[in-house]
């Protein structure tokens, strides 16, 4: 075990960050406790460090830190996290420290939160189907266990409400296994942090849940730490206590706020829109943390949540994070305002390792199929629903009248959903079958011919 | 051996590196990390650290190994999976468990594995620089030639056939007074391209049995080609299918920056999938090189050039080699972050100002060779580099550096992809170069007409877009009967050509006859289709003819067999009978 050293040698303090001067040699990465002139205590950690000068980041505030009585004490090692299985049904702060007046955590095991990277070699390819009861996703954007699908939402949707029922209603159809759920809120409002732990409460889910809370007035750069404790949290029950894990990240915005406020502090070259230009590194060191290992029983999933800017689907957030994760489902405000629950923009939304997780023996074998030709049709539908705003719909064919009745139909009968609506996969294949029977047969050229023979409805719905 | 001074995310500082050179590779700290040294200064160096920094202490020791970052070039690169300064994950797999360590030294190459050599050169020859003295079977599919490295040259003092591991002398060669000792395995520096006799244009096509590239807008043995896109719009899908099927000997994939998922996914199915030339699995001619974005990122930066490196020593053995590069934006903003470090002055978007000379550098290491050797053996390289512009816009400077020097351009297309339209390649923005130095090859192998009926077909595609605003405006039904005809025949072009399924057997790989067969057919029934609506037949009419354009959509499902060409034959026939009939009842 290092010494720990402590210096009153700070040179300067600007935004959340001190440089402490005089240091000979601090750790990068190393943990810091530094103790205000009143005797607070707030923690840190180095970010650059050099012969004689440490720039350490502060996690907390920094009012009250002065320059000749602050004291700075280098903890000797990198952050790290006590973790246990008695962590389940408990609530954190951003930095893991219980918020819930409860006892500390007697930790099994201390875990470097930066974690390090999973070989790509030991990693299990993920193929369980998760039915998420709800009909867009598992028909169109199947999730599969160890994947990270993140939902890009806009400010005012419901995101919280979506997620919140992924979380109670999946499972892994015929497997009934340990699950957790590692929730980090990032910068959210007490309000909705309240209204995940009801919702957590109300499905009986909260005895299985670890939640690390870093709220909209809590410390910012906090939120830098806060994702890395729920991930950590996570490998650990999954990997060491064989659970499968579902980690809900919220709100992934206000994560890149702060890693930005911090790139400014350092007087970084800033990339696109001030966000700093390693930002798709950093956040593919939360992303990619989860997954599947050869020969462990548990995995990670992950379930980030977003809210773009402006609902600019090509901001840096969004963007950058779709470029990580296996796709993304986007949530579309003109079908909210319609009164469509959840209002997927469906074309936009996608699973890329669906085709992992579908067909013969996991779901259906027309799944596949049935899936593409929702996608052609509907993509069909909205492009004449355009068209017939200009020329009228009277001026439009029959084949092109069917497609635009496709389009209506299956807003409202497919991705509209009940809130509590648990559907399981057989029913989102029938409802699509129903409804591709109202485009022409000789049109349906991504389904098998066989398929269309064995699941096409004989007649056209009455309904229809 | 120096000492660190400062830390600063994946780049360190050290003093005391007198006698260090550019590139050196050194083990930074007690951990021992991997690094490179990137700027010199006096006696201190600036290192970028191919692992994690983190705890390590100014004042801790640099140790110079004084070689640059070098790769081991031999037999056993085939079939395996490495991280990007080349060591197997196998092997880091068992030194340090499912989480990559730290500080771990792997060697490339398994020094237990004894190869089959057999010398083919003799005591006495005089050899020079790639010279075969011999070969090793690597895999069922791949003869491995050992060759003469490249400024090696002399008298065979000694050669010997028989069993021998990689470090393992196999002949010694004499040039006066040296003696070079000649193994199986060579090490080469990344950095810098491997020496060939000459360069020479591309004019073979590089088959990769995916109907809008080999048919449209074709990649040529010994080319380069992009491929721009937003994220969802497959890229990698696509990445993934030239690497599958093009008729390259061997195919190296670097993922550079990308998701450890899909590099697992590659592991998975690469071994299962059957190369439809040789009937054995893929994997027997793959080399994948991972370096997910999670991993460091010094590391992402070297993996294009141990990628390419790689490349070019089979390609110097003769063959011809098609390399995947997932994603170059990656790799550009390993450069940028490692420049942001160095606080070097950035040019636009805050990448380096040398940014286009190394994506220039990297490209221009493709193309058709006559190698070094006696024998003037041919081989190439052909890159393929995808490109992810941040929110789709090519006018951002990888893309456009890029354009520059790639001569084929396949433009991913979001509004394509998100009605499943795969490969979502948009065939109004693509464009190759190579159409014209492949005419004679296409006249050759497939048939005269193939790149009359292309252009033919462009033709349609390009005119339907025009039509298109038309029809925005008035509606399909205003347009006169010829021009329905049109948009129906680009709607073919487009459902049952151009789409492609990555996922359905008898789809995921179309030769190149019936890629020619199918253009054709589908010509052939617009033009029956125009002169039909000449002869007085409403197009309404003809539309309602079901079964003839269903023929058309199920050609995809045609066997590839020696009967194939009957069941095209059959499909023109059935096209003639139901005109004839159109034109019997007007």
């Amino acid at each position: 075990m290092r010494m720990i050293k402590e210096y009153q040698t700070v040179d300067q303090v600007s935004g959340p960050l001190l440089f402490v001067k005089d240091v000979p040699n601090s750790a990068f990465n190393e943990l810091v406790e530094i103790i205000l002139p009143n005797g607070e205590r707030v923690k840190g950690q180095v970010l650059d460090t050099s012969k004689g000068l440490a720039v350490v980041q502060i996690f907390g505030q920094t009012t009250g830190i002065d320059v000749p009585t602050t004291r700075v004490r280098f903890l000797g090692e990198t952050m790290r996290l006590g973790v246990s299985e008695d962590m389940l049904g408990r609530v954190f702060n951003g930095l893991g420290e219980p918020r819930d007046n409860g006892p500390a955590v007697v930790a099994e095991d201390k875990i470097d939160i930066i974690g390090q990277a999973i070989n790509p070699y030991s990693r299990a390819l993920p193929s369980d189907f998760i039915q998420t009861g709800v009909s867009v996703i598992d028909g169109m954007n199947t999730l599969v266990r160890g994947q990270k699908l993140p939902i890009f939402s806009g400010a005012g949707l419901p995101h919280n409400e979506l997620a919140v029922q992924i979380a109670r209603q999946a499972t892994v159809p015929g497997q009934e296994s340990a699950f957790a759920v590692v929730f980090a809120a990032m910068g959210i409002t007490f309000e909705e942090a309240h209204f995940f732990m009801k919702s957590f409460e109300k499905s009986g889910a909260l005895d299985r849940t670890v939640l690390f809370l870093n709220l909209a007035d809590d410390p910012s750069v906090e939120r830098i730490i806060t994702p890395r404790m729920a991930l950590t949290t996570a490998e650990y029950l999954a990997f060491e206590k064989d659970m499968h894990v579902l980690v809900i990240l919220t709100d992934m915005t206000n994560y890149a706020e702060a890693l930005r406020e911090i790139a400014s502090a350092r007087n970084e070259v800033p990339g696109r829109r001030g966000y700093p230009g390693y930002m798709y590194t950093d956040l593919s060191t939360i992303y990619e943390r989860a997954g599947m290992i050869k020969g462990r029983k548990g995995s990670v999933t992950q379930f980030p949540i977003l809210t773009m800017p402006g609902d600019d689907k090509t901001h840096p957030i969004p963007d950058l994070t779709g470029y990580i994760t296996e796709g993304q489902l986007i949530l579309d405000r003109g079908l909210h305002r319609k009164g469509i629950y959840p209002p997927f923009d469906v074309l936009q939304s996608l699973s890329r390792l669906m085709n992992l997780g579908i067909g013969k023996g996991k779901t259906r074998e027309d799944h596949r199929g049935v899936a593409d030709q929702l996608y052609a049709a509907y993509a069909e539908g909205k492009d004449l629903r355009a068209l017939s705003a200009v020329v009228g719909e009277e001026a439009l064919s029959e084949r092109d009248k069917k497609y635009l009745k496709f389009a209506d139909e299956y807003e409202k009968k497919f991705i509209q959903q009940g809130l509590d609506q648990n559907r399981p996969i057989e029913e989102t294949l029938s409802i699509a079958w129903d409804l591709l029977s109202g485009v022409p047969e000789i049109e349906l050229k991504r389904v098998k011919k066989e398929f269309i023979e064995k699941y096409k409805p004989a007649k056209v719905d009455a309904r229809a | 051996m120096g000492t660190i001074h400062r830390i600063s995310g994946p780049v360190v500082t050290a003093v005391g590196m007198s006698g260090a050179k550019m590139y050196d590779v050194v083990k930074v700290g007690d951990a021992g990390l991997i690094g490179e040294i990137i700027r010199l200064n006096g006696d201190s160096a600036f290192i970028q650290v191919y692992e994690d920094t983190s705890g390590i202490r100014p004042g801790e020791p640099v140790e110079n190994t004084g070689r640059a970052l070098s790769v081991e070039l031999g037999p056993g690169l085939l079939k395996s999976i490495m991280d990007g300064i080349a060591r197997p994950l196998e092997k880091l797999e068992e030194k340090s468990g499912s989480f990559i360590g730290r500080g771990v030294t792997v060697n490339t190459l398994e020094r237990k594995t004894k190869w089959d050599f057999e010398a083919t050169a003799k005591k006495g020859e005089s050899v020079k620089g790639g010279d075969v003295l011999g070969t090793v079977q690597e895999t069922d599919t791949i003869v491995h030639r050992i060759m003469v490295p490249p400024k090696v040259s002399g008298k065979i003092d000694s050669i010997k056939s028989g069993k021998f591991a990689v470090d393992e002398v196999v002949a010694i060669i004499k040039d006066g007074g040296n003696e070079h000792e000649v193994m199986l395995m060579q090490k080469w520096e990344v950095k810098r391209r491997r020496p060939f006799a000459e360069k020479m244009p591309p004019t073979v096509l590089l088959m990769t049995g995916q109907r809008v590239v080999d048919t449209f807008f074709p990649i040529a043995k010994g080319g380069t080609a992009c491929i721009p896109g937003p994220f969802g719009s497959g890229k990698t899908v696509t990445q993934q299918a030239l690497a599958k099927w093009s008729d390259a000997q061997i195919v190296v994939y670097i993922g550079c920056g990308e998701r450890g998922n899909e590099m697992t996914e590659v592991l998975t199915e690469f071994p299962h999938l059957e190369d439809p030339r040789t009937k054995k699995p893929l994997m027997e001619r793959t080399v994948l090189i991972a370096n997910t974005s999670n991993m460091p990122v010094a590391a992402r930066e070297a993996s294009i050039y141990t990628g390419v490196t790689i490349a070019e020593y089979y390609r110097d053995m003769g063959y011809d080699v098609a390399l995947m590069a997932d994603s170059t934006s990656r790799w550009a903003e390993a450069m940028r972050e490692i420049g942001g470090r160095l606080e070097e002055m950035p040019g636009e978007e805050g990448y380096p100002a040398y940014l286009g000379r190394r994506l220039a550098e990297f490209y221009e290491r493709a193309g058709r060779v006559v190698c070094l050797g006696a024998d003037k053996r041919q081989g190439s390289i052909t890159i393929i580099g995808a490109v992810s512009p941040p929110g789709g816009d090519i006018s951002e400077p990888v893309s456009q550096n890029t354009l520059r020097v790639t001569k084929a351009f396949l433009a991913l297309d979001a509004p394509l992809a998100y009605r499943r339209h795969f490969p979502a390649i948009h065939w109004l923005r693509s464009y190759s170069l190579y159409l014209e130095s492949l005419k004679e090859w296409y006249g050759k192998e497939a048939a005269q007409d193939f790149v009359s009926n292309r252009n033919d077909a462009m033709k349609l595609l390009q005119n339907e877009a025009e039509l298109q605003e038309v029809v925005q405006l008035v509606g399909a039904d205003a347009l006169p009967d010829t021009e329905q005809a049109v948009l129906g025949t680009a709607r073919m072009l487009r459902e049952d050509f151009l789409q492609q399924s990555a996922y359905v057997d008898y789809d995921m790989y179309t030769p190149i006859l019936k890629q020619y067969f199918m253009l054709k057919t589908i010509l052939y029934l617009h033009n029956k289709v125009t002169d039909t609506i000449k002869a007085g037949v409403p197009y309404k009419e003809i539309i309602k003819r079901q079964k003839m354009f269903e023929k058309i959509a199920r050609m995809k499902e045609i066997a590839i067999n020696e009967k194939m060409e009957g069941a095209f034959t059959q499909v023109h026939k059935d096209i003639d009978d139901e005109m004839a009939e159109l034109r019997r009842g007007a």
